[in-house]
């Protein structure tokens, strides 16, 4: 759950869709300007511009001017909210589709088509809402009677209980008819959140709204879970009207390195034109490479979403500077190898020799007892073991010594105590799991600098 | 003083006087008067028949109001009764009727009940004192009195409709009205005393108030001298009054024409002999032609009077045309007389134009009608001249501008200022133009005809006009609906006419509302005028949606400025532009199609339909209580098919064949926590606000005391299962409530599951439920079938295939109508994409695999390759295991040996825990949280020969 706190966090900073619009027409501003001055710029202003906006593409700030592979999609809801918006028809529709595959994209490149439609623009309201953020039906009355001014929002506070709330936002739908009130849409982010508040209240009366002959709205959820459905309680499935817009990728792997070309290309307004040609050039040129391929196919084969791939072309892109005004190969692999790169292995380059004992202790003793938990007087003596046969006092450390670091190793969460055994027993008996892989450890062996030939020995011996 | 005690505040109750008479039959004695003391207080308070007086009731704060119509006691003198005529106070009408209203109503409004469900026969020791009850007539404002214990009556109420009432039927002491006439009885030999508090002046209004001619009212005549000009229209309405017994009389057509006679020469030797003095010395001529129009009326006798009153009009008109502003002093009397005239037409129109009250009134009604059409025109046309004698050429709509420039009013009272109606005059020109052209169209000008103006015209100027409009009046009046009539008190039918005339209407009647008191100035009003001609927006509002109460417009004038949310009006902004409606047939037909289109019917429901319906309207009948437990699985039709009931129940209601009644309704879902359903039940039932506990206890109260008046109340309680709690009280007072005595409570309660009273219900719930269940079993394909064509309506969109295959395979799921629905909708969609003209059966099937199929088998085919490789490594660790789940760690050593198998580098931890997150948050795979990293177990979420099946696809 934290991991996808986090990801929440970040998604919401990245969508952020507010600034867009202003970024862009600083953007505009600024291109044309300079395309009156001047064609050739010096080669630093030219970087700073590609990599501005290659960011903006990157970091999903800026909207593609067309969503790809996702056509059907795109028409499909855009037709959608377009009978919402003008003819005022209450409509449910779910977007579902892995993370990273563009879903808040397409309802973003619907929304900025629909509200081209000037129509649509003067009357359509929208209620952005995230599972993440409105974590319970109260808070998400709240946001939802904040983002449509209701009567009862003063500044930004919203007055009233719960209850008070819930009926409050009930009539006020209620009130409205489909001819002569303001659509509302309502965006559902991580829809399946919504689904676990109590009761499903918020998601009931969102959809029987829709159902009956209220005010006209438009229930958007958004969700990453093939089986949201099955979460949805019987009265509030039959309700929602099933339709559902899948977003699965089947991209080839032609399609993928077409698409790393052109998410890194740079369009023909670009100021320079010298410099885009070449940087283009450039481009072509990499996606050409023969290593480049092979770790493109690694990236496809792993994933194809949109978000690993921009995550990469970000670490490249990051490499490029005055000196090297172009993506080399080389920056790919390189930055290829730090997204795959193992990130407990890189936390054991940092333990001391000592930890790094105690860890091949109980990689031996995970061997030995086939997985089961065992506790610090196990991996001491473990370690005894190994000391003594080596004959060589070098590594004879005190108990609390012992104690101190493998009490280190269980705040990086290298080890875990197991579960319900935490309390009550001794530290030094407190029965504990080891979280790494033992390809992992014999890895970081490997790589560890000046590990001694011993210790290296110890852990390639099939017995401790 | 036979019931003296100690206690302290004990009223005793003893007859005074001998008992009028004695009802053999009943063996009850009729008295006059009965007088309560309080014990240890020297003072008796007198109760007269006639009197209002306040009756105990729930509220102790607000006891019920009604006017003493007889007081009678049985032989032993023990039982002490009285028969009332009830007033209802804005608390007890319902709010959802309140609104009917389109105004504030005042904390002190009371209105007179025209009711039929309720017992006008009380207890006399459930009176409390007398209390003062004044008419106001509509449009009047209420006074700023600080006297808690003087009501104003202005409407009436008959549970449906608020209705003006006469000042007559109010305020005389014991004439029964038509509308809720009691058996007749003789009147009291004493006269009724006068009011606790009676005003300071005018002692000629405080005799018995009993009027059957429209003579001015007491209290009017009160006011006007003591200085208050507001009493025009209350003029008006006695002369209502009179009309509207004149019609009771008249509209009784099994009373001979002597009875009537008898009945007219009994009421009006009862009126009030000064002010009848008075007003025969002014206009003798006038009075006996009044009588004789009332005659006309009643006895057909109106060829003979037309020719009489028409030779008699151009006379009466030139005799009045020195009626003017400058010649006030001994004019007003007759006006006096000319606008009740004028009035007595409304109530004829009403009958006239009303359908529904055509047909209550049909069989006896007819044949004077025709008479009565006839003998309205000369009076319309008295009226007229009237109107134009004192110079005035407002339209109905415009009187309440200046409803103080009355002349008679003036010539009373030379104190009144002057300058107030100077203020206004500026304003009157272009009004009396715009009335000009207004006066054309608008069919209900005798309503409007009071002399007000300053302006000046002579008869033989406009005579001429007035006969074009009276022809284009009797035009207009049979077709015309008098909904104009009603409208000043339903604005809710408001859009009936949807005509900028009715807008217009409308701004002024907010207008009127801005004019209430005599200190408001021409620069409120021109205020008002202004925020209104501001908000372009509120005024569509209120013209297109009949929901929004009048009081809205108002609020909506200054949507930026903060206001106390307690004021808040929850309502969604409406748009500028209308919403387009459907272009073609298709669009039409996924219009029709929508869940939330209601139908014109429910087909396939029609048992169901019955069996509630006899259910309910039983219980009302009877005025007993009961529960009814309704399940069936969603989209069965349950809640639309209650409301069917209700809609159809509530027609029956206003065509009276059942008693009124209350309909509210609850949702379990659409409520925060199961004990805010007594908050919601009480807000709906009383308006109050109350806290769960408090609501609870109120509710408790109203269903369990004996209350005189009361209406069944029919509650349906949607979503039943989640009122469930620990202790199950809510549940329990649900169903306990009906089995009360005085209840009259039906609840209908609605849920999903068939056991459910089995199931989640302690014993003593479930008994209190009873055994009137009812279970809505999905439809079948035939049903479904029907309810889709049914829907369509001849809209011809679907090729019957389709039709059929569509509700073959609901029915064959789920049979949920709302399903059905949505993928005809959905296939509508794919037609029009399609270009075709017909949605067929290919569309069909296409709208039926995107909302069926499961997706897993796709999302699989278009998984990554290492994500696919996972899933193969599950597969096999399972198989290995012989168990449906592992670790992390066991499959990815699979994981790693099947890279190996297809050439592929094998990937680290890390990567591999991103595999498996992706495949988790897609729900392929049920992971444990994420913390525990490599010792996370796994499991699949779809079958494995799923899983096979979209790998080998490939």
């Amino acid at each position: 759950m934290p991991a996808q706190g986090m990801y929440g966090l970040w998604s919401m900073i990245k969508k952020g869709e507010y600034t867009e619009n202003c970024n862009k027409a600083k953007h505009s501003s600024i291109m044309s300007k300079r395309k009156v001055q001047d064609a050739h710029l010096p080669v630093g202003e030219c970087i700073t511009e590609v990599q501005k906006m290659l960011r903006e593409r990157l970091c999903h700030q800026r909207l593609p001017d067309k969503p790809e592979g996702v056509e059907a999609q795109h028409r499909h809801l855009l037709e959608l909210l377009k009978r919402t918006a003008i003819h005022g028809e209450s409509n449910s529709v779910l977007i579902v589709g892995p993370r990273g595959a563009g879903k808040t994209m397409l309802l973003r490149c619907v929304l900025r088509d629909l509200l081209e439609d000037k129509e649509a623009q003067t009357s359509l309201l929208q209620v952005h809402l995230n599972g993440l953020l409105q974590t319970d039906d109260r808070i998400a009355l709240k946001e939802i009677t904040r983002q449509l001014h209701l009567e009862n929002v003063v500044g930004d506070k919203v007055f009233g209980s719960f209850a008070e709330n819930l009926g409050f936002l009930l009539e006020a739908l209620k009130k409205g008819d489909r001819s002569s009130s303001r659509p509302v849409l309502f965006i559902l982010d991580e829809f399946d959140l919504f689904a676990h508040h109590k009761n499903q209240t918020l998601l009931y009366n969102l959809l029987d709204v829709s159902q009956s002959a209220q005010a006209p709205i438009c229930v958007v959820g958004i969700t990453c879970r093939l089986d949201v459905l099955e979460l949805l309680e019987k009265r509030v499935k039959s309700r929602f009207s099933h339709r559902q817009i899948h977003l699965l990728s089947s991209a080839t792997l032609a399609q993928y390195v077409e698409r790393v070309q052109t998410q890194l290309s740079v369009p023909d307004d670009f100021p320079d034109t010298k410099f885009a040609q070449e940087w283009n050039d450039s481009i072509k040129v990499l996606c050409e490479d023969k290593s480049v391929e092979e770790v493109l196919q690694r990236h496809y084969n792993s994933s194809r979403d949109y978000r690993s791939m921009h995550m990469l072309l970000m670490l490249c892109l990051s490499r490029v500077s005055v000196a090297k005004p172009a993506i080399k190969p080389a920056d790919l692999l390189e930055a290829s190898r730090l997204c795959f790169a193992d990130a407990k292995a890189n936390m054991l380059h940092g333990l001391s020799i000592l930890e790094l004992c105690l860890i091949i202790a109980m990689k031996h003793l995970n061997d030995l007892y086939e997985g089961e938990p065992f506790n610090l007087q196990m991996i001491h003596n473990e370690f005894k073991k190994f000391l003594q046969r080596k004959s060589n006092s070098m590594y004879n450390f005190e108990q609390p010594v012992i104690m101190k670091a493998f009490e280190h190793l269980q705040q990086l969460e290298l080890i875990r105590p197991v579960d319900g055994s935490s309390a009550k027993t001794q530290r030094e008996y407190q029965l504990m799991r080891l979280m790494l892989d033992h390809s992992q450890i014999m890895d970081a062996l490997q790589k560890y600098p000046q590990c001694p030939t011993e210790v290296k020995q110890w852990a390639m011996s099939a017995f401790g | 003083m036979k019931y003296f005690t100690r206690l302290r505040v004990r009223r005793v109750y003893t007859w005074r006087g001998k008992p009028l008479r004695f009802n053999r039959k009943l063996k009850t004695f009729e008295y006059g008067s009965l007088s309560i003391s309080v014990d240890g207080l020297p003072r008796t308070t007198i109760i007269n028949a006639g009197q209002h007086i306040l009756i105990e009731g729930e509220d102790e704060d607000n006891p019920y109001v009604a006017k003493v119509v007889r007081l009678f006691g049985d032989e032993s003198g023990k039982q002490k009764k009285a028969v009332v005529q009830w007033f209802a106070r804005v608390s007890e009408v319902p709010p959802s009727k309140l609104k009917l209203l389109g105004r504030e109503p005042h904390p002190q409004e009371i209105f007179y009940y025209q009711g039929r469900s309720c017992d006008d026969e009380v207890n006399a020791e459930s009176i409390l004192r007398p209390v003062q009850v004044k008419h106001l007539d509509g449009a009047a404002p209420f006074p700023d009195s600080d006297d808690k214990d003087t009501l104003f009556v202005k409407l009436s109420w008959d549970s449906k409709t608020f209705k003006l009432v006469e000042s007559a039927v109010v305020e005389s002491a014991s004439e029964p009205t038509p509308a809720s006439s009691p058996p007749p009885f003789p009147k009291p030999s004493l006269p009724p005393s006068p009011p606790r508090s009676p005003p300071a002046a005018a002692p000629a209004s405080r005799g018995p108030s009993r009027r059957a001619l429209p003579t001015p009212d007491p209290s009017i005549m009160h006011r006007a001298s003591s200085g208050d000009v507001r009493y025009r229209r209350a003029t008006m309405s006695a002369g209502k009054a009179s009309a509207a017994e004149a019609e009771s009389l008249h509209s009784t057509s099994k009373l001979s024409a002597s009875k009537c006679l008898s009945a007219k020469r009994r009421c009006s030797s009862a009126s009030t002999p000064g002010v009848r003095k008075k007003l025969q010395l002014n206009s003798p001529e006038k009075m006996t032609r009044e009588d004789l129009v009332d005659h006309l009326l009643d006895e057909d006798l109106e060829s003979v009077m037309l020719a009489q009153r028409l030779s008699s009009s151009p006379p009466q008109a030139h005799s009045l045309t020195p009626l003017s502003k400058s010649h006030r002093a001994p004019v007003p009397p007759l006006t006096h007389r000319l606008v009740p005239l004028a009035h007595r037409l409304t109530p004829f129109r009403k009958t006239l134009g009303d359908p529904a009250g055509e047909d209550h009134l049909k069989p006896s009604d007819s044949p004077p009608s025709s008479a009565r059409e006839d003998s309205t025109s000369p009076q319309q046309r008295d009226v007229m001249e009237a109107e134009f004698l004192t110079g005035s050429l407002k339209t109905p709509r415009r009187r309440n501008a200046t409803p103080r420039r009355d002349m008679s009013t003036r010539g009373q009272k030379a104190a009144t200022p002057s300058r107030k109606k100077e203020a206004k005059t500026p304003r009157e020109p272009a009004l009396a133009a715009l009335a000009e052209v207004d006066n054309e169209n608008s069919p209900m000008l005798p309503h409007a005809l009071t002399p007000r103006s300053s302006k000046r015209k002579s008869a033989q100027l406009v005579s001429s006009r007035i006969r074009k409009q009276l022809n284009l009046l009797d035009n207009h009046r049979l077709s015309d609906s008098d909904g104009e009539e009603e409208d000043e008190f339903v604005p809710s039918k408001k859009e009936l006419q949807s005509s900028s005339e009715e807008e217009e209407e409308e701004e002024e009647e907010e207008e009127e509302e801005g004019l209430d008191s005599d200190e408001e100035t021409v620069g409120k009003r021109s205020r008002r005028n202004a925020a209104g001609s501001l908000t372009p927006r509120s005024k569509r509002k209120t013209h297109v949606s009949n929901r929004t109460p009048r009081k809205t417009p108002n609020k909506k004038i200054t949507p930026g400025t903060p206001r106390t949310p307690r004021h808040a009006t929850p309502s969604i902004p409406s748009r500028s532009l209308p919403a387009r409606c459907p272009g073609n047939v298709l669009e039409e037909a996924r219009a029709r199609l929508h869940v939330s289109s209601v139908p014109e019917s429910l087909p396939c429901r029609e048992q169901e339909f019955q069996d509630i319906y006899s259910f309910v309207e039983s219980k009302i009948s009877d005025g007993t209580g009961g529960c009814m437990y309704i399940s069936g699985v969603p989209g069965t039709g349950k809640t639309a098919t209650v409301h069917e009931v209700m809609r159809c129940l509530q027609h029956a209601a206003e065509v009276d064949e059942i008693p009124p009644f209350h309909f509210i309704e609850i949702n379990g879902m659409k409520m925060t926590d199961p004990h805010q359903a007594y908050v919601q039940i009480l807000q709906k039932l009383t308006g109050q606000k109350a806290t769960a506990d408090h609501a609870a206890a109120l509710l408790e109260r109203r269903f369990s005391n004996p209350a005189p008046r009361k209406e069944t109340t029919v509650l349906l309680v949607d979503e039943l299962d989640l009122l469930w709690t620990r202790k199950q009280n809510v549940m329990y007072n649900l169903f306990d409530w009906p089995t009360r005595r005085h209840a009259r409570l039906v609840v209908l309660t609605i849920a999903n599951t068939m056991d459910l009273p089995e199931r989640i219900m302690i014993n003593r719930v479930a008994s209190r439920l009873g055994l009137t269940r009812m279970s809505f079993q999905p439809y079948s394909f035939k049903q479904l079938q029907q309810i889709i064509m049914s829907r369509l309506n001849k809209v011809k969109a679907f090729e019957q295939d389709a039709l059929q295959l569509v509700s073959r395979k609901v029915a064959a799921l789920s049979g949920d109508a709302r399903r059905c629905l949505d993928i005809c909708r959905r296939a509508t969609e794919i037609c029009e994409l399609s270009a075709a003209a017909l949605v067929g059966m290919s569309h069909v099937m296409e709208a039926l695999n995107e909302m069926f199929s499961s997706a897993y088998i796709t999302a699989i085919k278009c998984a990554s390759v290492q994500e696919q490789l996972f899933l193969r490594a599950v597969i096999t660790e399972f198989r290995r295991l012989g168990l449906e789940e592992a670790t992390f760690q066991q499959v990815f050593v699979q994981h790693q040996a099947l890279c190996r198998v297809e050439g592929l580098q094998p990937v680290g931890v890390s990567e591999g825990l991103a595999v498996c997150q992706r495949l988790g948050a897609c729900r392929l795979l049920l992971l444990e949280p994420s913390r525990l990293g490599v010792l996370q177990r796994v499991r699949l979420n779809a079958s494995q020969d799923d899983v096979l099946y979209a790998l080998k696809a490939d």
